[in-house]
């Protein structure tokens, strides 16, 4: 029987519904302006452009969740990926929903305002407190302008703060109720999205696993637990914290790559094999080669993507100097090279040694693993050739050259083995961009290479190719790119040939996973040339602020939009630091001597604060000591969103556990609310570089630069 | 023995029955029998109270409890024997063929240079500290070498030089390493057995005789290493006698050895960071302990800041005081260091140095930049490359000295040659400079510089003092006011280009090839006063101006100490692996992936080649892997309160604390080169390895003995033996088929047949 009345009871937390809305208010508002590029957009923003045209790109800034969220945003506002992201300050036509581009981050940049809140009751302090944490998270500048525009900052920490949230809820949670592993799924889920977005949030994610695996074994060591049961608890957190986001890290690649099926511009950084999984590019080219090189087949031979630059053999008509400037001497035959780019001179033929035609028989006699052949220039006809002459740039080398017949008493030594190096994993018929090849060099046993070296005028700086005797790495070998089986025996015909583009049919697909691995391993590997920036900074201005970065500035007026922390809540975080730093170490010396000044409680939550706070700030900031990269101020705000929580926090521990007599604590309290209300009225002052409105006369922005060191615009009037 | 029966009376049942067990370990395992069956395993009676506290009486009675047992360890006759047969082994392989090669293998081309150094007392830059290349020139100097041997390049004959005391004394601190191994191992793990494989791995490991076979400083590095860890096992030992004349004396071992590892290379702060974290745990322990008053306590941490601290800091400083006085000659590597620097040296054109005090037009002079290691101003005939900004000629910044570093200074307009007192040069004038040698005037425009791509390009332009606008500079003296003179050497000077307004900078990245690898000369349009921007005045020469003497120059010695430190660490991230070179990486080094070739590459020559034997480097492997699954197993057990009996309960603790020190040793000394950006050879990897094989000594002991859960005594006794037996057999075997590789070997290559090293190349990127 039903019981009426049909009662629904909710408990609504107001600060918390509060804070939330003040997050959202401070996050949202005009969020469209400025209608203009800011600052990392011209980053970000092309590679929206190429998600919304499915053309596929590499970026080694981190994986591609970030991006995908970004481009999410443009997609729900109908963003066509028309739009040319050239420069900080070009104004967004109509057709650009900007508002709907900066949605995202500025929502999770909101959201880590209650997040906040709720991270520190869980940390199981005070209401007053959270509001304390989520109050100076609220007023922070920085925080405010990295979440309104398109930038992955404060997705980064929405996601971290959420994991270490879920965690400590399924931590707190009694043992007996199996809800609470939805909350240990939804840490893990947010571990894999932080680092889904950032390389960074593998920080924070191994200071979790470092929490969660103390805790783990403490529970290993608690006698009433039942030895399965531990195991249970185990293998759950064991799949939770470390499967789970794995398998979801993959998935973002494999959402990455099924949305990008183009090519496009860093097509040429993969192997062939990839490229020849994206639509248009090199399978356009490649699509309906024959797949088995056979004797007569046209080919050209790309040197393996180990290299960062591809390259294919080449041949010109232009002979070794007979002298090169250091004075020794070369055979003076034709210069074989490694060009990087597309071009007939690029074609080679693959000759039977033992007969005379450039052509592919019927049917087709293919090479094998094993096979002798000779390679034939297709325009000059030059014969691939090796002898025991000190290559060019590496003396320790042999030369490799074009064959030429000078009556020296040089004979031709043209024989190449083919040596078919993933021949277990592909066949042992040498097939077009499945199969790495060396060619051996039949009488010196030499392998052909690049040295790595380019040449100097005389060889048009293309890249010096080698054969190396003593042969190392067996990564290094040349695939073949462009295929086509010969017809033509005479050198006009082959010409014209040569000339024309090669179109037959066949369809090949490389793994899933061996797509990821390449292409996770490139993002890792490409180097980009640390480029000077000049905002950049390093890590140890960041703690006391002695730097900004201009994002945007009008086009015409005074109106300008900083990166700024709010000096008063930046001088309390590194103050709390320093407080608790100082405490730990009172507390843990006096602990060690026997003086128990905490009960066991309030000292494991110590500890707890501690483990969560302080070393979030260290995981986040220390590595950056060691970088090398190009460093900004924005690299600083996790590290400090955690400072945020902490301060609170000590506050609280002082005011209940240090100070005994009232008026001490009343004290504490005026205090905490002054330093409160100067941040509100720092973040006020800041506020016209935050929102990039209204605009300020010189005077006034001269009256903001409250350091010597940041650097402030003036426009001259 | 009767010492140790009171103290067993002392101690419960349990304990008795445990030191009965250790003493027949101890005593001699070749009699390895017996009375374990009369000794019915104790089980489950340790509670964890017992197992935690690790305070007061019980911490002690405990301590006491492994010191005699200890001493039972050491004092064993077969001990003795045991230890001869280390010492006698690990000599004779060291020693084993020292003279050859008679040729200059690898490295010694510059650590022999840098022994004739110390011999001749001219000065040299070097990246590593002094006191390994000292040593190296001390052995030499004692066993009559004369320091006249240029060791050009690897491949020299020696001929009629006397090399054989170098190479001795490098070889005989090698010998040291095992003996050092055995006796840290047999410390930490009360265990013969454990010590002896030990030993062995390192006695029979190529490896390790080729690298201390050389004049190379990684012996002596590894000597000091070892010493330092010994020394501190001992230490540790000690703990329940302190303040005893021992106790010093291996606190003051601890801390003189640490100075000798860091004097040889930085490298040495890894050892110092293990002693340092393993005094921390120390003293941390000792706090803990409340039957000691706040003043020991102090006293304690007193003892510890005068042993670990002071002392290392006062031989190192010292290291660095005799170096100064040995080297008082000018050498090569006098460009890398200040102008002041320079003037201590003895044959540099700044010792005692006089030239004309203020700097004057129509004088020739050298600019040398402020920056540590920032070279002197510099042009040549050659052009910058196309594409890389106006096709001018070079200027660069370059750290040696040459006459291309000459520079004339000028007024703009004329090319004066009156007679008469030459004018000075004041704050604030408007210059010329003209390359001496190829009369080309410093020039700039707004072209963008080679490698600083913000920064404006500096040539060479014009001849014979023609020139455009671009040519002038204006003199800054810092700090200065308009009118005032520039002194000589002792004013920073700035060069603000007149047309552009930049400042005149060395960036300290370096130029490609085409730039013969110098440093790059911009003109940066960012006016801040940096080092990079400020210049001295180096040599000035005027005929026509009267000299003064600069002997105010002379610094003092933490100075020196300072600025030589500074150029030691720039040159050691300056050591960037080249695009071409086969760099080798952290990862290769654990799994022996690739040696390096010290002597010979041809068929017919004599060939070395720097490689551990691969059936050692693999167990290690192994055993690391090995121990880190035992000590998850006996750590989960404790944690769960699994009921153990006592042997168990000790080898768990072996493995914890003994194994732990190795490991963050091993970690310590392997893990930093990941964050290295320098380039990085395979034989960094050898300190990491001897901890490493430390390690394996006790995880296969331990291992061994833990059959004893498989099977009852006297087979499991049987199979202990044997197990040892074939580890000591394997290692010797492979040593025998591996030794050609460190005592040389001439004939065909591996890959072919007939060579000593046939069917032994099990890995293709072994190049031998």
């Amino acid at each position: 029987m039903l019981q009426l009345p049909l009662v629904v009871t909710a408990q609504v937390d107001l600060v918390l519904v509060l804070v939330s809305l003040l997050g959202l208010w401070t996050r949202l508002s005009h969020l469209s302006y400025p209608n203009a590029v800011v600052f990392d957009e011209v980053y970000y923003g092309p590679f929206v452009s190429l998600y919304m045209k499915r053309v596929f790109f590499i970026d080694d800034s981190g994986p591609p969740l970030g991006h995908m969220i970004l481009a999410l945003g443009a997609y729900l506002g109908g963003f066509d990926g028309n739009f040319v992201w050239n420069r900080i300050g070009a104004e967004y036509p109509c057709s650009v929903n900007v508002w709907s581009l900066r949605l995202l981050p500025a929502l999770c940049g909101a959201l880590c305002v209650p997040l906040a809140y709720l991270l520190t009751l869980e940390l199981k302090f005070s209401h007053l407190s959270a509001l304390g944490a989520a109050l100076l998270l609220l007023l922070e500048n920085s925080l405010i302008v990295q979440s309104r525009f398109m930038l992955l900052e404060s997705v980064l920490i929405f996601f971290v703060l959420l994991a270490f949230f879920s965690y400590l809820r399924f931590h707190n949670a009694p043992s007996s109720s199996w809800l609470r592993y939805s909350w240990l799924l939804l840490c893990g889920a947010s571990c894999g999205a932080a680092i889904g977005v950032k390389y960074m949030g593998v920080f924070s994610y191994l200071l979790l696993l470092g929490v969660a695996s103390l805790h783990t074994w403490n529970m290993i060591g608690d006698r009433t637990v039942s030895h399965l049961s531990v195991c249970v608890q185990c293998v759950c957190r064991f799949v939770c914290l470390l499967v789970v986001p794995v398998l979801l890290y993959v998935f973002w690649f494999y959402v990455h790559l099924g949305i990008l099926n183009r090519s496009g511009p860093h097509d040429q950084f993969m192997s062939s094999a990839f490229q020849a999984g994206l639509q248009g590019g090199l399978s356009r080219i490649t699509q309906g080669q024959p797949l088995e090189v056979a004797f007569g087949s046209q080919v050209t031979l790309r040197s393996s993507t180990s290299q960062t630059i591809p390259c294919w053999l080449h041949s010109h008509k232009a002979n070794y100097p007979i002298r090169y400037e250091n004075g020794r001497g070369s055979s003076h035959q034709q210069q074989v090279t490694c060009y990087p780019f597309k071009d007939i001179n690029n074609w080679w033929i693959v000759k039977n040694p033992g007969r005379q035609e450039l052509v592919v028989g019927s049917p087709p006699q293919t090479v094998r693993h094993g096979d002798i052949i000779q390679l034939v220039h297709g325009m000059t006809s030059r014969y691939l050739n090796s002898h025991d002459v000190a290559a060019p740039m590496s003396p320790h080398h042999q030369e490799v050259s074009g064959y030429l017949d000078f009556n020296v008493s040089m004979a031709a030594q043209n024989l190449w083995r083919v040596d078919i190096t993933n021949r277990e994993a592909e066949s042992e018929v040498w097939k077009t961009i499945q199969s790495e090849v060396q060619l051996v060099h039949v009488n010196t046993s030499a392998v052909l290479k690049l040295s790595g070296m380019s040449l100097p005028d005389w060889g048009f700086h293309q890249l010096e190719v080698v054969a190396e005797k003593l042969f190392k790495a067996r990564s290094l070998g040349w695939t073949v790119e462009e295929h086509r089986y010969g017809t033509s025996q005479e050198q006009e015909e082959r010409e014209v040939e040569l000339h024309s583009p090669t179109h037959i049919d066949v369809d090949r697909k490389i793994s899933f996973w061996a797509k990821l691995l390449e292409l996770q391993w490139k993002m890792l590997t490409v180097k980009q040339d640390d480029s000077e920036h000049k905002y950049s900074s390093s890590p140890s201005e960041w703690i006391t602020m002695e730097t900004n970065i201009a994002y945007w500035l009008h086009s015409s007026s005074n109106a300008q939009i900083h990166l700024i922390g709010n000096p008063v809540s930046w001088g309390v975080a590194i103050l709390s630091l320093l407080a608790y730093q100082l405490l730990a170490a009172v507390y843990l010396l006096r602990r060690r001597r026997g003086f128990k000044d905490l009960p066991d409680g309030v000292w494991s939550q110590f500890v707890c604060l501690g483990c969560v706070c302080v070393g979030g700030w260290l995981v986040n900031f220390v590595p950056f000591l060691l970088m090398e990269k190009t460093l900004f101020l924005y690299h600083y705000l996790p590290a400090l969103c955690y400072l945020y929580l902490l301060g609170p926090a000590l506050l609280e521990h002082t005011h209940t556990h240090l100070l005994s007599s009232v008026t001490h604590r009343r004290a504490l309290v005026v205090c905490a609310s002054a330093v409160l209300f100067s941040a509100f009225l720092s973040y006020r002052t800041f506020c016209p570089l935050t929102y990039g409105s209204p605009e300020l006369s010189a005077n006034q922005l001269q009256r903001l630069k409250w350091k010597t060191t940041w650097d402030i615009l003036y426009r001259r009037r | 023995m009767a010492t140790q029966d009171r103290l067993t009376q002392w101690n419960s049942t349990g304990e008795t029955a445990s030191l009965r067990n250790r003493k027949n370990f101890s005593s001699s395992e070749k009699t390895v029998v017996s009375e374990d069956k009369n000794c019915p395993p104790v089980a489950g009676h340790l509670t964890e109270d017992d197992t935690q506290s690790s305070n007061g009486t019980l911490a002690q009675s405990e301590a006491r409890e492994r010191v005699s047992n200890r001493e039972s360890v050491a004092e064993s006759p077969s001990a003795a024997v045991l230890l001869m047969l280390v010492v006698g082994l690990s000599f004779s392989t060291r020693l084993y063929k020292i003279t050859e090669p008679p040729h200059v293998c690898w490295d010694e081309t510059h650590f022999g240079k840098m022994g004739s150094y110390y011999i001749n007392r001219t000065f040299f830059f070097d990246v590593h500290p002094p006191l390994g290349k000292m040593l190296i020139g001390l052995a030499g100097y004692m066993t009559g070498y004369d320091g006249t041997f240029p060791f050009v390049k690897p491949g020299d004959k020696y001929e009629h030089h006397s090399y054989a005391g170098m190479r001795g004394f490098c070889a005989v601190l090698g010998s040291f390493l095992p003996i050092f191994a055995y006796l840290i191992v047999r410390d930490l793990s009360q265990s013969h057995i454990a010590a002896l494989i030990t030993a062995a791995l390192l006695i029979f490991d190529t490896g390790c005789i080729t690298i201390s076979q050389y004049i190379l400083l990684d012996p002596i590095l590894m000597f000091f290493i070892m010493a330092a860890v010994l020394s501190m096992v001992k230490f540790n030992q000690l703990a329940h006698r302190p303040f005893t004349a021992s106790w010093w004396l291996w606190l003051l071992l601890t801390g003189t050895n640490l100075a000798g590892a860091f004097g040889v290379k930085f490298v040495g702060l890894f050892v110092i960071l293990l002693a340092g974290l393993n005094t921390v745990f120390d003293l941390w322990r000792l706090l803990g302990d409340l039957s000691l008053s706040l003043v020991d306590i102090v006293k304690h941490f007193l003892a510890r800041v005068v042993g670990l601290i002071l002392l290392p800091l006062f031989l190192y400083v010292t290291i660095f005081a005799v170096h100064f006085v040995v080297l008082n000659k000018s050498g090569q590597g006098d460009g890398f260091f200040s102008s002041a620097f320079q003037s201590r040296l003895i044959g540099n054109n700044l010792h005692n140095a006089s030239m004309p005090e203020y700097l004057s037009y129509g004088s020739t002079i050298t600019v040398k930049n402020l920056r540590i290691a920032g070279g002197y101003l510099h042009s040549h005939w050659h052009l910058y490359p196309e594409g890389v900004g106006a096709r001018q000629q070079q200027v660069t910044a370059y750290l040696h000295k040459d006459y291309n570093n000459l520079w004339r200074v000028h007024r703009p307009a004329d090319n004066e040659s009156q007679s008469g007192t030459p004018d000075l040069v004041r704050h604030g004038d408007i210059i010329r400079l003209e390359h001496k040698e190829t009369t080309r005037n410093l020039h700039s425009h707004l072209h963008e510089a080679p490698l600083t791509k913000k920064h404006f390009q500096v040539t060479g332009y014009g001849t014979n003092a023609t020139g455009d606008r671009n040519d002038l500079w204006q003199v800054e003296v810092c700090g200065g006011r308009k009118g005032d003179l520039v002194k000589v050497l002792r004013s920073k000077v700035r060069f603000l280009h007149r047309v552009t307004g930049c400042v005149l900078y060395s960036s300290g990245k370096t130029l490609p090839k085409w730039g013969w690898e110098q440093g790059e000369v911009t003109c940066s349009p960012y006016l801040k006063e940096t080092p990079s921007s400020q210049w001295n005045i180096e040599d000035h020469i005027n005929p026509k101006l009267p000299n003064i003497s600069l002997s105010v120059l002379k610094p003092h010695f933490l100075e020196i100490l300072l600025e030589s430190h500074i150029v030691m660490i720039r040159g050691n991230s300056g050591l960037k692996p080249k695009d071409n070179e086969m760099n080798s990486k952290p990862w290769h080094w654990p799994m022996n992936y690739q040696g390096l070739r010290f002597s010979g590459v041809n068929e017919t020559e004599y060939r070395v080649y720097l490689l551990g034997n691969p059936v050692i480097w693999w167990m290690n492997l192994a055993s690391l892997g090995l121990y880190l699954l035992m000590v998850t197993v006996a750590s989960i057990a404790l944690q769960r309160g699994f009921s153990l009996d006592q042997k168990r309960m000790e080898h768990s603790h072996v493995l914890m604390k003994g194994g732990g020190l190795l490991l963050l040793g091993w970690l310590l000394h392997y893990a930093p080169f990941y964050a290295m950006g320098r380039v990085l050879y395979y034989h960094h990897y050898f300190p990491a390895m001897l901890f490493s094989s430390m390690l394996t000594g006790i995880t296969f002991d331990i291992l061994l003995k833990s059959t004893e859960l498989l099977l009852r005594p006297p087979y499991s006794d049987w199979l202990q033996r044997t197990g040892l037996i074939v580890l000591l057999f394997t290692f010797l075997y492979s040593f025998y088929l591996f030794h050609p590789l460190s005592y040389g070997m001439t004939g065909p290559l591996a890959h072919e047949p007939g060579s000593a090293m046939a069917g032994l190349k099990w890995m293709d990127s072994w190049e031998f």
